[in-house]
């Protein structure tokens, strides 16, 4: 027997509706360490697995929102327990792919699942909080309830690539909206971990999809997908939020811009609760009274 | 031909007439179908041509006149003017709404009226009453019958029986045309299948189709090849051209295009028509409509923004 094992090299799969599938196209890329060094290869998502997973979503989102808020919390409070169960290997994925310190891929894991924790908390209060009794002048009740938008498209920016995933997708699903979330195009890995992770959690499949490879192609067809009801983008530059922005006009698009640096995220500005905000629909009723 | 046959077949019988069908090859076949690249403006034809073949169905036990109203709406123009997207063949009724889509659609109209008829689903039911049934729907405004086949006689190899009902639903139709719904799900064999549209093919049924839509699995594109081999053959024979339709389970647009690709493939262009080739769905209609807007203006759709079936 030989003394050198041949590698075994994995290709890491898209997530689209809580099945690990390759993409419709077929390509995959090389993930590379700062170094060079080739890690491992990943699917490269095109305009077609753009359009499934939106499609998944939607078919998820119904159900998802139709949860009580209380099981939502549950569920996203299990999906941290399961990021906890694997931290270590997470850290090892963040290491390997941006060839930061072990200790500073450690912190951006806890900081991610206390994220998801604090989240979790918000599912069924995010309601009163936001929701309002309104005061009028005619014998009605009025009062205004956020519901959730829809599907939310997420642009993950390049880093920190798991924990500033984690702090855009979680106030948008705890609402009871499902998620199609681009990666970072730079270090794709720990996100496509991630899907590995929530697929074990007891996430109803569809609600979070994630897809990785270049966002440049994907950034029309997000911004013209009719069946996107908002997009939440924290890449930076004015190309993407140019490109994001002219298309959401189509179907009045919610459109939220995180401009947070990567070391933003690691501090309270990386965790606003208002972000919850920008994904739901406010829904103001008159209830006649004292008739 | 019959000599692998496992069960007796009697000599001169309709069974030994018929050639048997290699489970193997037909789905193979039928799967090699749905393999085609169909893009751009061959996509939007194809996708138009089916809406023109199409039966609009809806047959429930909440079905009102208001509903009728709407799917004979819906039949008549699809989507706005402006995509240049035909009229559906036809709407599919229980009897009772004939009357209803008659009076909606007007007499004249592009969108001919279909009937389901003597006993549908189950076809369980006397002669006598399936052929009063028949004449009501005819007499009601019905242009197409849609009936269903015994299966309880047919498996009992009661082929006689079989054919003789068919013979006389078809006396009772009068101009309107037949279509004999073999319920192929309820069959069990390609073999029975392929039996079961001689049989009504000789009977005098001027379109077979495959199911009502009420049994799983329903149309599928294997026993529809069956279908439209048997129908192929029965042209060879006779000169007579039968019609097809696949009826349920065909939801989506790409389906739609493997099956058109497969009566062409199988039967050649004369079949492509609405006039030879129907699909029968309640739900396909709107993907179509959405692959057509999303061919013409570039962007992915919505269900938001098209009716609710």
């Amino acid at each position: 027997m030989s003394e050198r094992r041949l590698d075994v090299r994995k290709t890491y799969k898209l997530y689209i509706g809580g099945n690990f599938v390759r993409s419709e196209s077929g390509r995959c890329l090389p993930a590379r360490s700062p170094s060079g060094q080739l890690l491992d290869n990943f699917s490269q998502a095109s305009r077609k697995d753009l359009r499934d997973a939106v499609a998944a979503a939607r078919a998820a989102g119904e159900g998802w929102a139709k949860r009580s808020p209380y099981l939502r919390g549950q569920i996203l409070y299990r999906a941290a327990e399961m990021l906890e169960n694997r931290a270590s290997a997470m850290t090892e994925e963040i290491v390997r792919s941006t060839g930061v310190a072990a200790a500073q891929a450690r912190a951006e894991v806890n900081l991610a699942i206390d994220r998801l924790v604090y989240f979790a908390g918000w599912t069924d209060k995010f309601t009163q909080v936001f929701g309002a009794v309104n005061p009028v002048a005619t014998s009605h009740f009025n009062f205004t309830i956020p519901e959730p938008t829809g599907v939310v498209a997420v642009l993950a920016p390049d880093e920190p690539s798991l924990l500033a995933l984690v702090s855009l997708a979680a106030p948008v699903i705890l609402t009871g909206n499902s998620a199609v979330v681009i990666a970072s195009e730079r270090f794709p890995l720990p996100a496509l971990s991630l899907a590995e992770i929530v697929a074990t959690s007891d996430l109803p499949g569809g609600v979070i999809n994630i897809l990785a490879g270049k966002r440049g192609g994907l950034l029309a067809h997000i911004a013209g997908h009719l069946d996107i009801n908002a997009v939440v983008n924290a890449v930076a530059g004015a190309e993407t939020h140019q490109a994001l922005r002219s298309g959401a006009a189509i179907n009045l698009k919610r459109y939220a811009a995180r401009n947070l640096s990567a070391e933003d995220w690691f501090t309270d500005a990386g965790q606003d609760p208002y972000w919850i905000g920008d994904t739901v629909d406010y829904k103001t009723v008159w209830h006649p009274i004292g008739l | 031909m019959n000599a692998t046959l496992s069960y007796p077949v009697r000599p001169g019988s309709i069974r030994e007439a018929v050639p048997t069908v290699d489970q193997v090859t037909i789905e193979e076949r039928a799967a090699d179908f749905t393999k085609r690249s169909i893009k751009t403006s061959a996509k939007l034809a194809g996708l138009k041509m089916v809406v023109s073949m199409m039966d609009l169905t809806t047959l429930e036990g909440k079905d009102t006149p208001g509903r009728i109203a709407y799917l004979c709406r819906k039949a008549l123009r699809p989507i706005e003017a402006k995509y240049e997207v035909p009229s559906c063949g036809a709407v599919c009724v229980y009897p009772n709404m004939v009357r209803h889509a008659r009076r909606f659609l007007g007499d004249g109209s592009p969108v001919r009226v279909a009937s389901v008829a003597t006993g549908f689903p189950s076809g369980q039911y006397p002669l006598r009453t399936k052929l009063e049934e028949t004449r009501r729907a005819t007499g009601d405004g019905a242009d197409e019958i849609d009936m269903v086949m015994d299966r309880g006689a047919f498996l009992a190899g009661d082929h006689g029986r079989v054919s003789d009902e068919i013979g006389a639903i078809k006396g009772a139709c009068g101009e309107a045309h037949l279509k004999v719904i073999l319920e192929t799900g309820e069959l069990v064999t390609y073999d029975n299948v392929r039996l079961a549209s001689q049989l009504a093919m000789e009977a005098g049924a001027d379109f077979i189709k495959t199911s009502t839509g009420k049994v799983q699995p329903a149309a599928t594109l294997p026993v529809t090849l069956v279908m439209l081999e048997a129908i192929r053959d029965y042209f060879f024979a006779t000169g007579v051209r039968i019609g097809m339709k696949p009826a349920g389970g065909i939801r989506t647009a790409k389906q739609s295009l493997a099956y058109l690709v497969m009566v062409k493939e199988t039967l050649g262009d004369d079949w492509l028509t609405p006039e030879l080739f129907r699909i029968g769905a309640s739900t396909l209609l709107n993907d179509v409509l959405m692959q057509i807007v999303k061919t013409v203006e570039g962007n992915y759709q919505s269900g938001d923004y098209f009716s609710l079936s």
